[in-house]
C-alpha cells in the first residue's frame, strides 16, 4: 500500500507542475496552440484532484487496515481505535494532514476549474496560482513530510495509538472544516492576484472572489469554534479560549477575512481601497500560510505540541516566495488599482468601514504581537516570556467593545453623508434600550466598579443590546415599506426583506451571532469554581446547586480503561439530573484524558471534570464549574452561519408594486 | 492517576490577614476624618472653603476608601487573582489554577506554594517575584510592565492610537479633494455614463 500511496504523491505533484507550466505557457504566448494547451492545464488539475484523493483514500484503508508498516500509521493508530477514529488519522499528525491539506485544495481546484465558463481568462489565471500552491504542498508531501514512510525494523504488533484528546467526535469535524477555512482562502488570493496580473477590468473579480471569501470564512469561523467547544468539553479546565499559539493563529486571517468583507463593499459601492482591498486578502492568504508554520515550526511552544518538525523552513520560503510574487505584481500593476477617493463626511458609512478595518487589524497585530514577543524576547533579552491569558485578554477586550460599538453605528449611517436628525432618529432607541439595560442589570446586583471584568461584563452585554436594536430597527423599518407595497403581514415583509438584499440582511443576523457570542463571552465574568474530595453521599454546594456523589467505579474497555463517578444534582432540593464525570486511560497510548460531564443551559453550564483519585483515602476528586451563559457562544455560531448562508443566497427580484396609489416615502438608511 | 495530598480546598482563609485589612482599612478612614477636621482650623480663605465643604468631602472620601478596599478581605478572591497570573510549569502551558494535567508533578506543589505565600504579609508583586525566582520569567502568563516587556504592552494601544490618527487623516485628506467638474460647467448626461450614474444611485438608495 505504502508503495501505491507514494507512487500516487509523486503522480499528483507531476500533474499538478504540469498544469502550472502549461496554464503559464498558454497565458504567456497567446497563439493557435495556447487555448489547447491552456485546455490541457485545467485538465491536468481536474486530475490532481482525482490522484491526491487516491493517496488520501489509500492513507485511511491503511489506517482501517492496521498496516504499521507506514509509520504514519503506526505512530497514529492503533487496532482497537474506534472506526471515525481510524478515518481521523488522516489528518491527525503532521504528514497525513499536510497531505489533508493538499486534497482539499485540490478539491476547491476542481470546483473552480468546472467553473471556468463564468471568465475563462480570469479563471485559468486562477487556476494557475492554484496549481503553484498546489505544487508547494506535494512538494512538501513528497520530500519532507511523506505520510506513507515505512517502519524500519521489524513490524510492530500494535500501534502507538491515536492522541486521547484527539479521541472525541468533534475531532472528526473540527480540523476539515478548520482547513477548508485555512485552505479555502487561497482560491480569493488566486482571483486577486490574477487579476492583478491580467489587469483585469472591472469589478466582476471583486462579485466572485467576494462569494469564496465567504464560503471560506463560513468554514472557518465554524472550525475556530469547534475549536473552541473541543477545548471546552475535552481539556477540562473550564474554559473555551486559552490564546494558545495554535489558536491564535486561526485568528489571525479569520480577523483580515472579516475586514475584506466589509471593506471590499468600499470598492463594490464607491470603486475605493482597491489596493486595500487585494493586501487584505494577499495578507489574509499569507497568515494562512504563517500560521500553520507557527504551529509546526516550534517556534512558539504550544499545547497543540503534535505536529512541529523542522518543516518550517518550508513554509517561511514558500512565504518569502509569494511576498515577492505579490510585490512584483503589484509595483508592475499598481496603476491598474488606482482609485478615486473622494468623502463626504466623517460620519458615513465609507468612514465606518475605515475605521472598522482598522479595528481588525490592530486586533490582528495584537494577536500576532502577542504570539510572537516571546520570540522577540528571546532575541533581545536572551529569554523566553510567556504571553498568555491576561496580556490578550487586557488589551483585546477594549479592542472587541470598540468594535462592537462599530457594528451598532455602522450599518445606521447612511453613505456619503448622515445628517445629526438621522443619527438622532436612528439611535435613540436603540441606545435607550441599551442604557436601560445597563440600569436594570445594576440594580439587580451587577456591580461594574467592584472588577474590571464586571465592568467589561456590563459594557458588553449594554452595547450587544445596543447592536441587536439597530439590527431590529433596520428589520422593522424595511419591513414596514416591503409590508406597505404588498399588504403581506410583517413577518413576512422582514422575509421578503432579507431575500431582497441577502447580503445586506444576511450580514445583518451574522451580526446578531457576534452579539450572541458576545454576551457569553460576558459571562466569563462571573464563573465560579469548586474542588472538592468526594466520597459516598458527600455534598458540595456551588450557586444554586447541591451535588452529592451517588456512587464512584472502574470499568475496562479494549481501548480504554475508566473512573468514573456517578454525581446527583440538586436545585431547590429536588433532583434535576445525574452526571457521570469520567477519567480514562488509553491503553496503547499510555495516556490519561478526561471526559468532561455537563448540564448545559441557556442560564449556565454546571462543568463536571474527575479529576483523579486521592491516593490516600481512594475518593474521587472532583472539580466543579458554574459557567454562566456558555451556551449562548455556540447558539450565537448558529446564528453566524445561518446569517452566512442567507448571505450566499442569490437576490430576489424587486417587489412589483401592484397599487397605483402614491406611497408616502419613508426615510429608510440605506447601504449594504 | 493524579494524586492529591488530601488538601485540595486551594487557599483557606486567614483570620490575621483579614485582620491586619481591617486595621488598614480603619486607619485609613481615620486618618480622612483628622485631616479634614484640621482643616477647619486653618486660618485661610481656601480653609474657610475647604471647612464648608468637609462634610461632602468626608463622605466623598469615605466612599472612595470604602471602593478601594471593597473585596480587600476577601483571602480566595486573591489567591485566584495571583492564581490566574501564573502558568503551570509542567509544560501543559496551562494557566496555574486551570492546570488539570493528569499525574502533574507542578501544579499542586505550586498551589501549596501560593498559598503559603499569601499567608505572608507580601505584596502581590513580591508573591509573584518569589515565583519568577523559583521556576524563571515564562511562569507568569503575561509579561511585566518594566524594561523591554513594557513594548509588549505599548505596542498595541500605540497600534490603536496610531491607526485611529491614520484614518482620520485620511478620511480629512479624501475630504478636502474636490470633485471633478467639466471644463464647461455642469453638462448634461447621457448614454453610458447616465447609465452608470444611474446604477450608482441605485445600488446607494436600494434596500
Amino acid at each position: 500500500m505504502s508503495q501505491i500511496g507514494s507512487f500516487t504523491l509523486l503522480l499528483a505533484l507531476a500533474l499538478s507542475a504540469y498544469s502550472f507550466l502549461a496554464g503559464v505557457l498558454a497565458l504567456a504566448r497567446p497563439g493557435p496552440g495556447s487555448e489547447r494547451l491552456g485546455e490541457t492545464a485545467r485538465r491536468a488539475g481536474i486530475a490532481t484532484f482525482a490522484v491526491v484523493f487516491l493517496a488520501a483514500l489509500i492513507l485511511v484503508i491503511s489506517a482501517f487496515q492496521d498496516d504499521f508498516s507506514i509509520a504514519y500509521i503506526f505512530h497514529h493508530s492503533n487496532r482497537d481505535l474506534p472506526a471515525p477514529y481510524k478515518f481521523a488519522t488522516l489528518w491527525s499528525g503532521q504528514e497525513g494532514s499536510l497531505l489533508f491539506w493538499a486534497l482539499l485544495l485540490s478539491a476547491y481546484g476542481l470546483v473552480l476549474r468546472l467553473r471556468h465558463k463564468t471568465d475563462s481568462r480570469l479563471f485559468a489565471h486562477a487556476s494557475i496560482i492554484i496549481a503553484a500552491v498546489q505544487v508547494f504542498f506535494l512538494l512538501l508531501v513528497n520530500f519532507a513530510a511523506h505520510p506513507f514512510a515505512v517502519m524500519q525494523g521489524a513490524l510492530p504488533a500494535d500501534g502507538n495509538g491515536l492522541n486521547p484528546l484527539l479521541q472525541y467526535p468533534e475531532m472528526v469535524i473540527h480540523p476539515p472544516m478548520l482547513y477548508l477555512g485555512y485552505v479555502g482562502f487561497t482560491i480569493p488570493f488566486a482571483f486577486a492576484l490574477g487579476a492583478l496580473i491580467m489587469r483585469y477590468p472591472g469589478e466582476k473579480w471583486i462579485h466572485i472572489t467576494r462569494r469564496w471569501t465567504m464560503v471560506t470564512w463560513g468554514f472557518l469561523t465554524c472550525g475556530v469554534f469547534l475549536g473552541a467547544h473541543w477545548a471546552y468539553s475535552v481539556l477540562g479546565w473550564g474554559g473555551y479560549w486559552g490564546w494558545d499559539p495554535v489558536e491564535n493563529a486561526s485568528l489571525l486571517p479569520w480577523l483580515t477575512g472579516t475586514a475584506f468583507l466589509h471593506s471590499v463593499m468600499m470598492q463594490e459601492k464607491r470603486g475605493m481601497l482597491k489596493t486595500w482591498n487585494v493586501w487584505l486578502i494577499f495578507s489574509t492568504f499569507m497568515l494562512s500560510i504563517f500560521g500553520t508554520f507557527l504551529t509546526r515550526s516550534g517556534v512558539v511552544s504550544s499545547v497543540h505540541a503534535f505536529a512541529q518538525s523542522s518543516i518550517g523552513t518550508w513554509f517561511i520560503s514558500f512565504l518569502a516566495i509569494i511576498l515577492a510574487v505579490c510585490v512584483f505584481f503589484y509595483v508592475k500593476n499598481r496603476s491598474h488599482l488606482r482609485s478615486e477617493h473622494k468623502l463626504e463626511s466623517l460620519v458615513s458609512r465609507e468612514s465606518s468601514f475605515l475605521f472598522n478595518n482598522l479595528l481588525f487589524l490592530v486586533a490582528c497585530f495584537t494577536v500576532l504581537w502577542g504570539t510572537l514577543f516571546p520570540v522577540l524576547s528571546e532575541w533581545v533579552q536572551g529569554h523566553k516570556i510567556t504571553v498568555g491569558p491576561p496580556f490578550f485578554n487586557r488589551v483585546m477586550i477594549p479592542v472587541a467593545l470598540l468594535l462592537l460599538l462599530l457594528t451598532a453605528v455602522g450599518p445606521l449611517l447612511a453613505w456619503r453623508r448622515t445628517s445629526f436628525e438621522s443619527l438622532k432618529r436612528n439611535f435613540a432607541w436603540p441606545v435607550t434600550g441599551a442604557v436601560a439595560t445597563g440600569v436594570v442589570l445594576i440594580a439587580f446586583g451587577m456591580r461594574p466598579w467592584r472588577d474590571v471584568s464586571y465592568f467589561y461584563s456590563l459594557m458588553t452585554i449594554m452595547l450587544a443590546v445596543l447592536v441587536a436594536l439597530t439590527v431590529a430597527s433596520e428589520f422593522i423599518r424595511g419591513g414596514r415599506v416591503i409590508a406597505r407595497h404588498t399588504g403581506q403581514n410583517m413577518f413576512a415583509s422582514m422575509v421578503h426583506l432579507a431575500h431582497r438584499n441577502t447580503r445586506r440582511y444576511g450580514g445583518y443576523i451574522v451580526h446578531l451571532g457576534v452579539v450572541v457570542i458576545m454576551i457569553g463571552f460576558a459571562g466569563a465574568a462571573f464563573n465560579q469554581d469548586k474542588e472538592q474530595e468526594m466520597g459516598f453521599g458527600d455534598k458540595l454546594n456551588i450557586g444554586a446547586y447541591t451535588l452529592v456523589c451517588q456512587s464512584y467505579t472502574q470499568e475496562d474497555k479494549p481501548n480504554y480503561s475508566s473512573e468514573w463517578a456517578i454525581i446527583n444534582v440538586f436545585k431547590g432540593g429536588r433532583q434535576i439530573d445525574t452526571l457521570y464525570p469520567e477519567q480514562r486511560f488509553y491503553k496503547a497510548s499510555q495516556q490519561t484524558s478526561t471526559m468532561v460531564a455537563n448540564r448545559s443551559t441557556m442560564k449556565e453550564d454546571l462543568y463536571l471534570v474527575y479529576e483523579g483519585r486521592n491516593l490516600d483515602t481512594g475518593r474521587p476528586i472532583i472539580k466543579v464549574h458554574l459557567n454562566p451563559l456558555v451556551m449562548w457562544i455556540w447558539a450565537g455560531v448558529w446564528i453566524m452561519i445561518a446569517g452566512t448562508v442567507i448571505a450566499l443566497i442569490p437576490n430576489a427580484a424587486a417587489v412589483r408594486v401592484t397599487a397605483p396609489a402614491r406611497i408616502q416615502a419613508e426615510p429608510v438608511v440605506t447601504g449594504d | 492517576m493524579k494524586a492529591h495530598n488530601g488538601n485540595v480546598s486551594g487557599a483557606s482563609p486567614s483570620q490575621e490577614r483579614r485582620a491586619r485589612e481591617g486595621t488598614a482599612f480603619s486607619r485609613a478612614v481615620t486618618a480622612v476624618f483628622v485631616r479634614t477636621a484640621r482643616l477647619k482650623a486653618v486660618p485661610s480663605r481656601l480653609g474657610n472653603l475647604i471647612g464648608c465643604c468637609r462634610r461632602p468631602i468626608q463622605i466623598a472620601v469615605l466612599l472612595l476608601a470604602v471602593f478601594a478596599f471593597l473585596g480587600a478581605g476577601d483571602e480566595a478572591a486573591r489567591f485566584s487573582s495571583l492564581g490566574h497570573k501564573l502558568m503551570c510549569v509542567c509544560s501543559c502551558s496551562q494557566v496555574l489554577l486551570e492546570c488539570n494535567h493528569v499525574g502533574c508533578r507542578y501544579s499542586d506543589r505550586m498551589r501549596e506554594e501560593l498559598a503559603a505565600a499569601l499567608d505572608r504579609p507580601d505584596s502581590d508583586d513580591l508573591v509573584l517575584q518569589s515565583f519568577v525566582q523559583k521556576y524563571g520569567p515564562t511562569v507568569l502568563l503575561a509579561p511585566t510592565t518594566t524594561g523591554f516587556n513594557r513594548l509588549a504592552w505599548v505596542m498595541p494601544y500605540l497600534a490603536l492610537v496610531l491607526g485611529i490618527t491614520t484614518v482620520i487623516f485620511i478620511v480629512r485628506t479624501w475630504r478636502m479633494r474636490p470633485l471633478a467638474v467639466p471644463a464647461g460647467g455642469v453638462a448634461p448626461l447621457s448614454g453610458p455614463e447616465f447609465e452608470r450614474f444611474r446604477d450608482q444611485a441605485r445600488r446607494d438608495t436600494e434596500l
